[in-house]
């Protein structure tokens, strides 16, 4: 009878932890769908903390561009956090990239910013866009095209070959698949950090849920604001290394005009 | 006589193996932070540069065991060796 009414209670929790995992929370879930030729698309909550990210960026840079239009010499307020970015922007680009900085400053700076906030976002109860494979992985490929495109505009095509054929010309091979490998980790990298704590903080909040009050703030503080902080410096440091390493030697003729 | 749940455990066990690939970045970050502290004994003038350079390279070290991490959630959420019914 007791037996009995123990394997009855223990089927009970089971069920209950089944139920909990879930609805854990940090899978990626359709919102709506809608058939396009066919073919059943999603809308994601990807997409939609996405746009929440692109949509908040675009209003902050209206406000900034504001600032700045009517910007005094001595900046006061809103343009004060304005020039700072900036500042700060150019400071690390040029203090890395050398001669090829002024070309790329732009596209740095843009996806310092979006990663930067998309890593953010999950402070303010969203799920991070970059969570999700979909999304850095086209930011690695992005970060690939600028670098095959350098190598083959300032090194030439005999400069690319020689690379890959350095130190013997067997090891071509293993050259080929270490720059073929640099979107992918790149972009895994990014991806494998950020769901790592999303998928913490939703092992905290979805199993402890009877005591989680304020003491997840400190967990918050790391895996959103600390290593989303550095993952972003990490991101863009290692793009803006391999470009600079593929743009090599400033040319006695520089182009006058920017690519990104 | 493989069924479902024999799959699974067996799934729970690999990912905990798995994530066993954390040992390494764990040695490598420590000692990367060893030899950042005692850079910055030798040159305190230079934290700000030493401790960029050691974060990038223990975020690059990381690497490996993220990609533990991932094949362990991939076995524990996305449980690509249990046949769809």
């Amino acid at each position: 009878m007791i037996g009995a009414n123990m394997l009855l209670a223990a089927e009970d929790l089971a069920e209950e932890a089944a139920e909990g995992s879930q609805d854990l929370g940090f899978m990626i879930k359709g919102v709506f769908s809608f058939e396009l030729n066919g073919v059943t698309l999603w809308i994601t909550t990807s997409h939609i903390c996405i746009a929440i990210v692109f949509l908040f960026l675009v209003i902050f840079s209206f406000f900034a561009r504001a600032a700045i239009k009517k910007g005094s010499e001595v900046p006061s307020g809103f343009q004060n956090i304005v020039e700072l970015i900036v500042e700060k922007l150019d400071g690390l680009v040029g203090g890395t990239m050398g001669w090829s900085a002024r070309i790329f400053r732009n596209y740095i700076g843009t996806i310092f910013i979006f990663i930067l906030f998309s890593n953010i976002s999950g402070l303010f109860g969203l799920r991070p866009p970059t969570a999700d494979y979909g999304v850095t992985f086209p930011l690695g490929v992005v970060s690939f095209s600028l670098i095959t495109i350098c190598k083959f505009r300032y090194q030439k095509v005999s400069g690319v070959i020689k690379g890959l054929c350095e130190p013997w010309p067997f090891w071509l091979p293993i050259n080929l698949i270490g720059d073929f490998a640099v979107p992918v980790s790149l972009s895994l990298r990014l991806f494998a950090n950020v769901l790592s704590g999303t998928v913490m903080m939703a092992l905290v909040y979805g199993l402890l849920h009877a005591i989680a009050y304020a003491w997840p703030g400190v967990l918050h503080a790391y895996f959103d604001m600390f290593s989303g902080a550095i993952q972003t410096y990490v991101f863009c440091m290692l793009t803006m290394t391999y470009i600079s390493d593929a743009c090599g030697d400033e040319p006695a003729k520089l182009p006058k005009k920017s690519v990104a | 006589m493989f069924d479902e749940y024999f799959i699974l455990g067996c799934s729970a066990i690999g990912a905990g193996l798995a994530v066993i690939a954390g040992i390494g970045p764990g040695v490598g970050q420590g000692i990367a932070a060893g030899h950042a502290a005692a850079a910055v004994g030798r040159n305190p003038g230079a934290k700000g540069d030493v401790t960029g350079t050691m974060l990038l390279g223990q975020a690059v070290a990381e690497t490996t065991g993220l990609y533990g991490l991932l094949v362990a959630m991939l076995l524990m959420f996305v449980k690509p060796l249990v046949p769809a019914e």
